[in-house]
């Protein structure tokens, strides 16, 4: 009776091969709406780089870093990256929402396309843009004094520990986008969680400066370990520890939420 | 099972929490067929489609297409159905070809395929020129068809359009009921969801009606006027009270339907009736604006089936179950 299914003993191969193509394939769909709305990015890199010039130029002459025998800017730029992943993110979320209600979900779902592959192809094309943008703001920090006091390699780690970081932001914010299911909400119900998460952290200041029971939030929280865990990387001392937290942080985000979108797709 | 229905439904149920979108909707389509789903805003059309379409998995009831289940064999069933919606779901920051040539990839038809399969439809659905521009330039009527093109690229056999022409202005709706016709004519199976009696009776080889997630009557579209009577009556007054009234005034000689301010009484007995209402009127002193016989649409067979635009006193008993009370807000929840 299912003379007609095209489906054959080969199916399990077949399977996995179209998990892999269909990634690519909406990967490249999705880089096309990214490279088509350059207002997009330059706003995800303007804000970040009016960061970097608040607080390099504005704010960072009263801050004091006990403890930290480096430039205010070497101490600064770690959290600015995380600040501009962090905010960028959102845009996974706005991205998936906007597919939704365009009805273009409903369209992939009924095509004999692997399911994973609409998130995964958000996610990755994501993470080519935050790859982008993490490049331009160290390109702005070398030129407003920023130094690396370890060695390339473990620079190019701590690059690469931000960007992990900002991958699972991302599954973060598509789970808050397919619950939405719209543009304008999913931007408003990420700010209430970005922003205690950016702030209050060691991205900007030292966290000995905020009330005691502040201080136990913000040490621990996500943000904070992999902001700690890049700038041991870039300024050296003891990093080992702190790497490890913020990868076992980033791998919990990436699970949880990949789950939680993955099962919140099935049922859009 | 006989093996000549491309889509059969039996029993579909379908609830979203407390409101009802489908109650018990069984189908049948015949392969190379056409079955208009009609039906009023929140009946449960795009509910029927979405699971039929493996979008929605039903409470109640079984589905199948080319004989694969749409809940055990969902994959193999997207290979087969093409969907276009009612809101056209193409990718505005991607071309038209672009569009296109994301279908075929994510249908995984071999590149040289693909190129070939969307220059024949841009040009079949006269995209051609605009292949090369992003969708947002696109008018309604142009994104519809691009949209119809997107179902199209991997051949389906069977296909499914929701609300094809709604929000299209008239000139494309035409242009879009020509290409559905040739498609048709290529021996695709169709299942069409209207709320256009217009486009259901030139379309559809069947017609199935659905009103509050139950079917209330299938049939041709002959069948289904027959079923209702041989002549409408049509009574155009100057203005709706008179109309309200005329409706009361001629309840005694059937079961008028008042919409604005005309009043339409379907009849066996065409020239004697009219004389029955003439002189109802003239009893009364209700001037008429116009007066006419006329062969019995499928309007006039929705609304005896549905009491849809008419006032609840005079609607007729058309033979349907009714349950009206989560009408309104159905289709809204269940697209």
């Amino acid at each position: 009776m299912t003379a007609a299914s095209p489906i054959g003993p080969d199916k399990g191969r077949k399977i996995r091969g179209i998990v892999v193509t269909d990634a690519i394939t909406m990967t490249w769909r999705n880089m096309l709406n990214l490279l088509r709305t350059p207002q997009v990015v330059v706003f995800a890199t303007i804000q970040p780089m009016m960061f970097v010039f608040m607080f390099r130029y504005v704010f960072g002459g009263a801050i004091a870093i006990p403890g930290f025998s480096y430039p205010y800017i070497d101490y600064l730029m770690p959290g600015v990256f995380a600040q501009a992943v962090v905010f960028g993110a959102i845009m996974t979320g706005v991205g998936l929402a906007q597919d939704l209600k365009q009805g273009l979900i409903e369209r992939f779902r009924s095509l004999p396309m692997a399911g994973s592959s609409v998130l995964v192809g958000r996610t990755t094309a994501d993470l080519m843009r935050n790859t982008f943008v993490i490049s331009l703001m160290c390109a702005v920090g070398f030129a407003v004094g920023f130094r690396i006091h370890t060695n390339a390699l473990a620079f190019a780690a701590g690059v690469g520990l931000m960007l992990l970081f900002a991958y699972s932001m991302s599954w973060v914010f598509a789970f808050v986008g397919l619950v939405t299911g719209d543009a304008e909400a999913a931007q408003a119900a990420s700010f209430p969680i970005l922003i205690p998460m950016v702030f209050a952290s060691t991205a900007f200041v030292s966290v000995a400066t905020m009330p005691e029971w502040l201080q136990v939030f913000a040490r621990n929280q996500p943000v904070s370990q992999v902001i700690n865990g890049v700038r041991a990387l870039c300024v050296g001392g003891p990093t080992a520890a702190y790497v490890i937290h913020a990868l076992l942080w980033i791998a919990a985000i990436t699970l949880v939420f990949g789950a939680l979108s993955v099962w919140r797709y099935r049922r859009a | 099972m006989p093996a000549d229905a491309a889509i059969r439904a039996e029993h579909l149920g379908k609830q979203f929490g407390e409101v009802v979108a489908l109650d018990d909707v069984s189908l049948e389509v015949p392969a190379g067929s056409v079955l208009g789903l009609l039906g009023p805003n929140g009946a449960g059309k795009t509910t029927a489609v979405r699971i039929l379409t493996t979008l929605l998995r039903p409470d109640r009831g079984m589905a199948t297409v080319l004989g694969l289940d749409v809940t055990k064999h969902a994959q193999e069933v997207r290979a087969s159905i093409g969907l276009a919606g009612q809101y056209a779901a193409v990718d505005e920051k991607l071309t038209g070809h672009e569009n296109l040539q994301l279908v075929g990839r994510l249908t995984h038809l071999a590149k040289a395929e693909i190129a070939r399969r969307s220059d024949e439809l841009l040009e079949r659905f006269q995209l051609t020129d605009a292949a090369d521009r992003t969708v947002q330039t696109y008018s309604g009527g142009m994104r519809r068809r691009l949209d119809l093109a997107a179902s199209l690229v991997h051949r389906p056999p069977v296909l499914f359009l929701d609300e094809p022409t709604t929000g299209l202005d008239p000139q494309s709706r035409i242009e879009m009921w020509a290409i559905l016709e040739e498609l048709v004519g290529g021996g695709t199976t169709l299942l069409l969801t209207t709320q256009y009696l217009e486009e259901a009776d030139r379309l559809a080889d069947r017609i199935v009606v659905i009103d509050s997630g139950s079917v209330i009557a299938e049939g041709t579209s002959v069948e289904l006027k027959a079923h209702l009577a041989s002549t409408v009556i049509e009574v155009g007054l100057h203005d709706v009270e008179s109309a309200t009234r005329t409706a009361e005034l001629l309840a005694s000689l059937g079961s008028p339907a008042a919409n604005g301010m005309l009043v339409s009484l379907a009849t066996d007995d065409g020239a004697r009736s009219m004389v029955d209402v003439v002189r109802h009127l003239d009893a009364a002193g209700v001037e008429p604006a116009t007066i006419s016989l006329r062969e019995p649409t499928l309007d006039d067979v929705f609304l005896a089936l549905t009491g849809r635009a008419s006032r609840p006193e005079t609607a007729p008993d058309g033979g349907g179950r009714r349950k009206r009370r989560f009408r309104r807000e159905q289709d809204g929840n269940a697209s």
